[in-house]
């Protein structure tokens, strides 16, 4: 289809936006609502662009080219529009920038200065709404929020949980949740999906440095750290590194200087994981109960079957998540070890995920006594520390993680991405059931961010149907479809945000292909080149059962690693 | 005995023709087709064998006291004893003559009167019964009729001044017909139109028939209905939907109110006409809540022709299966926009999407579905029956039929008009509305809701269609008319719009949530007096007119849906013409008119004032002064202008200006 954008002929597939079209031809048109992969909403009107022969602009969002169509995407005309939109916006904004914890990061405050925003057009009438702090993994500053839709739609589109939306109308329109509450009082489940693409500081993490700083300072207490698996892949684009670089060892350096005594992996635990679960899983098989298995690490699935399917919560893996053993671990076995008194551990994560937040403060996850974790950040939060400390991060020298709970296998690393887990799990279990270690190795067919992968796997005459989800539409798909009958599988493996943590709701904001892509192909890249590829190849887990657990599923490992799931209501 | 037009009974077959029999006569074994022509003959009401009285009790009526009026006749005939029967009908149009109540005495022409209050009945039913014709004089007019005996000196309704110069298809059965009587509606010629199409026509038939006929959407879009039910047609679907938009809206209109209060079968048949056409075989109509006696004749009016087999599967025997399903909205205006209106129906919330896709492409469940509102489904029957050049033949140019009118405001004859398209405004106004209430001079009439605009005296001559309405910055609308005269400030009219526009923005995008909520606010600052500014208010009344054209260019342009779009409508059709009035307001500080009440200033006249010293004791604000006995004066600074002074003023010595 032959198309004119800004007096430049181009020949352009038919069927696509006229902003698809502006983008394969590398012209940048702003939008403040647009959201790939969603219908389009054209609330935000930012993107209007000047076709010949037509009265009023358009929104480029919504409107498919046509054979002959002329576009002006920056006449004067569209412009001026561009910025009265805008000006009109700042209009009912708090604009307070400089106290904004999206300062930098911010989309509004980018077009404004795209647009060359310099006297308050308008008077301002801002309507100052109530900050909503109800939930332990999120804020919500509705006063900043431009109702640009983009947080209902993924929550209501994306993850089908619909914990907010639109209330009231015209210029008393405001985005919360049922009957106004608290979100605490909802069904959200803390993805924090909506503060990735929220283009201003109306969602954010709730921030716990604070709580951490103050730690780190209490001469009483040992502070020791862990960090995901997809933060050492993720935290180098805050700091001018490649997308996609993996900067372990310089973070590892880093928490050291802020202070942290002990710097550990969660990918060590993530390999406990593996172990317990891989014996789950070949346990419920050879018992042919509670199948499929589904996996339990991802929080924000967890309070989702809570909510929405408690008849599937028997089917879930009892296993806690690899941040929560780790944390059972620290205080009730690495603190024997040591001899340190868990009373006096302070113990810290550092998560991609909001919904670990909320994680670390649910009642289950206390043992003995103490709270596995006392506090977690989230992949933002960890770059917002190195900057207060002023720590230049590649010029650091890499360093090596504490023993014994440092050492890892590149499966457990491989948790940060959709059918990570999977395949990190298959590969231990193909050893148990055959004690065969070239059964299973890569697992090509669970490397992509598609949302649903399907996959029959036949291990020594046991055939093994798994799929693979990422994105809670999609794992409301396959609920659906198991319990319509439609579907069987005996594994399942699910992570609540699409393309897995890579792409959490504590990843650095936005939701860009590219960089996801990236960080997905560097922990491939990671597996690829290390030499314990397995979970039960892990020395240091080998030893943990030797000399502590005894086995996977021993009663000491349901003591500290296994939990259980209620019910839950909640609109 | 049917004008000419085709019968229901030659349709009927089989299945739906026992479904008639048993309704109309229930309990006769075998009817022959003339007792059903004589059972249909009774139930048109043409003659009465017994006296009978029609209550106006649509909205109008009920609001002007119907309730009570009945009462009293039930009073009055209890002491009576005959047979007698009372019939609540819609409303005919005159408004402001509710409560009217007709008399159809045995013999006799039925005649109407209006204003009948409960202390009105006596006489008049009375005087009827016996043979008193001074009586006579009270009468508003009265029906003609084959061959009763005409009252002498009464006026036949087509030459009272209301009536005369309009062209009633929508309305003609509305306020005369029992609105719960399937019966007479069918003895009215009802639903042979429906039976004709089902049994003669095929979908592309009717729709180019409709097109040929010139009608457009009368819900204020104007677009082709044929061509919109083509569209429809021609896309091919599992389902199909069809929608009858009856979420009147806009602030002083109630044409499709009246039309599903006094005739619902008329769109009823309009709207299984419609679906048949799309090939649809579910409908919705979308009423609004606040409507609840049209909603109860709907329900009522659908549950009669599911007994009647005219509604269900295989209507008619012609194998055309329909449901028509009630759907009442909350009341929002936005969702009167199309595509907001098909999210309400969806269960979500009541905003527009973009288009395309188009509803009659992808819209209720992503089928292919059409909208089109009361009035343009009222008109189809009459289409049907009569054809496309009878249709065509009546209006100007571009615009054929008739267009129902509500007319509100400071108006004598507050009320519904049907006029062929092509009258001119002055037409309405003064011949049939009876110009300005209290012979106050005319300013202006607001046409289109708020988002059309105003039509001044200078433009009241000129002939009311689609286009020459927009040339002059108003649009038809759907029909409402509010007239303004000299008491009025233009300011205020824009502000009550803006007001109720931005309040009523779904919010969903920025240009007319925000850019409503800045006009509104630019509104407010001049007309606000000194003494309640605050900060920067009175930099901004400058600042903010000058706005005002950027503001509405930038909403114009780029606001989602039409209630955007046409959103800064009532700001600049009022400073189109009434510039000198805003001028007033910003740079005198004066409302002309004396609306604006914070810019008001009272004044004592001192030849006038003999200094009795009362206003200042009234005062609230201690603003006036002065010694007994001599002249007073108001301190304007501390003047909260409640306006007590004049009030109790027994020398006329205050003044506000």
């Amino acid at each position: 289809m032959k198309i004119e954008i800004n007096n430049q002929s181009l020949n352009m597939p038919a069927g696509i936006s006229i902003l698809d079209a502006c983008k394969s031809a590398n012209i940048n048109i702003p939008t403040l609502c647009y959201l790939e992969d969603l219908f389009p909403s054209g609330s935000c009107r930012m993107c209007v662009v000047e076709i010949a022969g037509v009265k009023n602009l358009v929104t480029s969002c919504s409107t498919q080219i046509t054979e002959g169509m002329k576009i002006s995407t920056h006449s004067n005309r569209v412009i001026a529009a561009r910025k009265s939109i805008l000006e009109l916006l700042l209009s009912n904004h708090p604009d307070d920038c400089l106290y904004c914890d999206k300062n930098n990061a911010c989309e509004l405050q980018n077009l404004s200065a795209e647009l060359g925003v310099r006297n308050r057009n308008f008077s301002k009438r801002l309507i100052e709404k109530e900050i909503d702090k109800s939930s332990p993994s999120l804020i919500r500053d509705p006063s900043k929020c431009i109702l640009c839709g983009r947080c209902v739609r993924v929550c209501e589109e994306r993850q089908t949980v619909s914990a907010i939306s639109f209330i009231k109308r015209g210029s008393q329109t405001k985005v919360t949740t049922a009957f106004d509450g608290g979100l605490n009082t909802s069904n959200c489940i803390n993805c924090g999906q909506c503060a990735m693409v929220c283009p201003t500081g109306a969602i954010v993490e709730k921030n716990n440095i604070k709580d951490v700083l103050a730690a780190l300072s209490d001469k009483n207490k040992v502070v020791v750290v862990q960090h995901a698996p997809a933060i050492s892949v993720t935290l180098g684009e805050l700091f001018g590194f490649k997308q996609g670089s993996d900067v372990n060892g310089q973070m590892t350096a880093a928490l050291r200087k802020m202070g942290f005594q002990f710097v550990f992996e969660t990918s060590f635990s993530a390999d406990v994981t593996i172990m317990e679960e891989a014996s789950e899983l070949v346990d419920r098989i050879k018992k042919g109960e509670r199948l499929p298995l589904m996996t339990s690490c991802s929080p924000g699935w967890i309070k989702f079957v809570e909510h929405f399917y408690p008849e599937f919560l028997n089917n879930l893996s009892s296993c806690k998540s690899p941040q929560q053993m780790m944390g059972a671990l620290i205080k009730n076995y690495w603190a024997f070890k040591k001899n340190i008194n868990p009373r006096d551990i302070y113990s810290v994560s550092i998560m991609p995920c909001t919904a670990k937040k909320f994680e670390a403060g649910r009642a289950e996850m206390v043992t003995g006594g103490f709270a596995d974790i006392d506090a977690v950040l989230t992949t933002r939060e960890l770059a917002k520390m190195i900057n207060m400390f002023n720590i230049n991060l590649s010029k650091l020298k890499p360093e090596d993680a504490d023993d014994p709970l440092g050492e890892h296998s590149s499966a457990a690393k491989l948790f940060g991405v959709t059918g990570g887990v999977a395949e990190a799990a298959l590969r231990t279990a193909a050893f148990l059931i055959t004690n065969d270690d070239s059964k299973v190795q890569e697992i090509r067919e669970y490397r992509d961010l598609e949302g649903i992968k399907e996959l029959t796997l036949n291990i020594d005459g046991i055939t093994l149907k798994t799929v693979v989800v990422s994105g809670l539409s999609n794992a409301r798909m396959v609920l659906d479809d198991i319990k319509r009958g439609i579907k069987q599988y005996h594994f399942i493996e699910v992570m609540t945000c699409p393309g897995g943590c890579i792409a959490g709701g504590g990843q650095p904001f936005g939701l860009d292909k590219d960089r996801i892509v990236a960080r997905m192909k560097a922990l491939y890249h990671i597996d690829k080149n290390e030499k314990i590829r397995k979970s039960h190849h892990n020395k240091d887990v080998v030893k943990l059962y030797e000399e502590f657990l005894m086995h996977p599923l021993s009663h000491k490992s349901h003591e500290l690693l296994h939990t259980k799931y209620k019910p839950r209501t909640g609109y | 005995m049917n004008n000419g037009l085709p019968s229901i009974d030659k349709y009927l077959i089989g299945s739906s023709l026992e479904y008639f029999n048993s309704c109309l006569l229930p309990g006769v074994l075998n009817p022959t087709s003339k007792d059903i022509a004589e059972k249909l003959e009774t139930l048109k009401n043409d003659s009465v064998d017994k006296p009978y009285f029609f209550i106006g009790a649509g909205t109008c009526g009920l609001g002007a006291g119907a309730i009570h009026t009945e009462k009293a006749l039930l009073n009055v005939l209890k002491n009576h004893k005959f047979d007698y029967e009372i019939i609540k009908v819609g409303c005919i149009g005159l408004c402001f003559a509710e409560p009217i109540m007709d008399v159809f005495l045995p013999g006799k022409n039925r005649l109407s009167f209006g204003n009948v209050t409960p202390d009105k009945v006596e006489p008049i039913v009375l005087a009827l019964l016996q043979d008193d014709q001074t009586i006579l004089s009270q009468a508003l007019f009265q029906y003609p009729s084959l061959n009763l005996k005409a009252w002498q000196e009464v006026p036949f309704i087509n030459d009272y001044p209301f009536f005369k110069k309009q062209k009633r298809i929508v309305l003609n059965q509305c306020g005369i017909i029992n609105p719960l009587s399937i019966g007479q509606y069918i003895a009215q010629n009802g639903y042979s139109a429906l039976a004709k199409t089902l049994k003669e026509m095929t979908p592309i038939e009717v729709c180019n028939i409709i097109e040929n006929s010139g009608l457009k959407g009368r819900g204020g879009g104007g677009f082709s209905t044929g061509k919109k039910w083509k569209f429809a047609l021609n896309t091919p679907s599992d389902q199909k939907y069809f929608i009858c938009n009856a979420d009147e809206g806009d602030p002083g209109a109630f044409m499709d109110r009246a039309v599903v209060e006094g005739d619902p079968h008329k769109l009823l048949e309009g709207l299984i006409i419609a679906a048949y056409a799309i090939q649809a075989t579910k409908a919705y109509i979308y009423i609004r809540a606040e409507y609840p006696l049209a909603i109860a004749h709907l329900e009522k009016a659908i549950n009669d022709l599911y007994k009647w087999k005219i509604l269900g599967s295989n209507i008619f025997d012609s194998g055309f299966d329909l449901d028509i399903i009630i759907k009442k909205g909350a009341g929002a205006f936005v969702c009167g926009e199309e595509t907001a209106l098909i999210h309400s129906i969806e269960g979500k919330r009541g905003m527009p999407r973009p288009r395309p896709p188009f509803p009659a492409v992808s819209g209720l469940h992503g089928k292919p579905s059409v909208i089109n509102n009361v009035e343009t489904l009222a008109n189809i029957s009459s289409i049907i029956l009569k054809g496309s050049d009878w249709f065509n033949s009546m209006g100007n140019n571009n615009s054929k039929g008739t267009k129902v009118f509500a007319l509100s405001g400071k108006i004598k004859n507050t009320g519904l008009v049907e006029v062929p398209m092509g009258i001119t405004m002055r037409e309405i106004i003064f011949d049939i509305g009876g110009g300005p209430k209290n012979n106050k001079l005319f300013k202006a009439v607001q046409i289109g809701g708020p988002s059309g605009g105003c039509v001044t005296d200078e433009n009241l001559n000129i002939e009311i269609d689609y286009d020459s309405l927009k040339t002059i910055g108003a649009m038809m609308g759907s029909g409402g008319l509010v007239v303004m005269d000299e008491d009025n400030c233009m300011v205020d009219v824009a502000k009550f719009f803006m007001d109720f526009i931005q309040r009523e923005s779904c919010g969903k995008c920025i240009p007319c949530r925000e850019g409503t909520k800045q006009m509104q606010n630019i509104l407010e600052k001049i007309t606000r007096g000194r003494i309640s500014e605050k900060g920067n208010d009175a930099l901004d009344r400058f600042k903010g007119i000058l706005q005002l054209e950027e503001l509405s260019n930038t909403i114009k342009e780029t606001s989602l849906c039409g209630l955007g779009q046409s959103a800064p409508n009532p700001i600049l059709s009022t400073l189109k013409y009434f510039r000198n009035e805003y001028e007033a307001h910003i740079f005198d500080r004066r409302c002309p008119s004396g609306v604006c009440i914070e810019l008001v200033n009272f004044e004592i006249l001192e030849e006038k004032c003999i200094g009795c010293t009362l206003c200042a004791k009234k005062c609230p604000s201690a603003a006036i002064k002065g010694s007994p006995k001599a002249p007073h004066y108001i301190n304007n600074e501390k003047c909260i202008k409640c306006g007590q002074c004049l009030k109790v003023c027994k020398f006329g010595a205050i003044i506000k200006n």
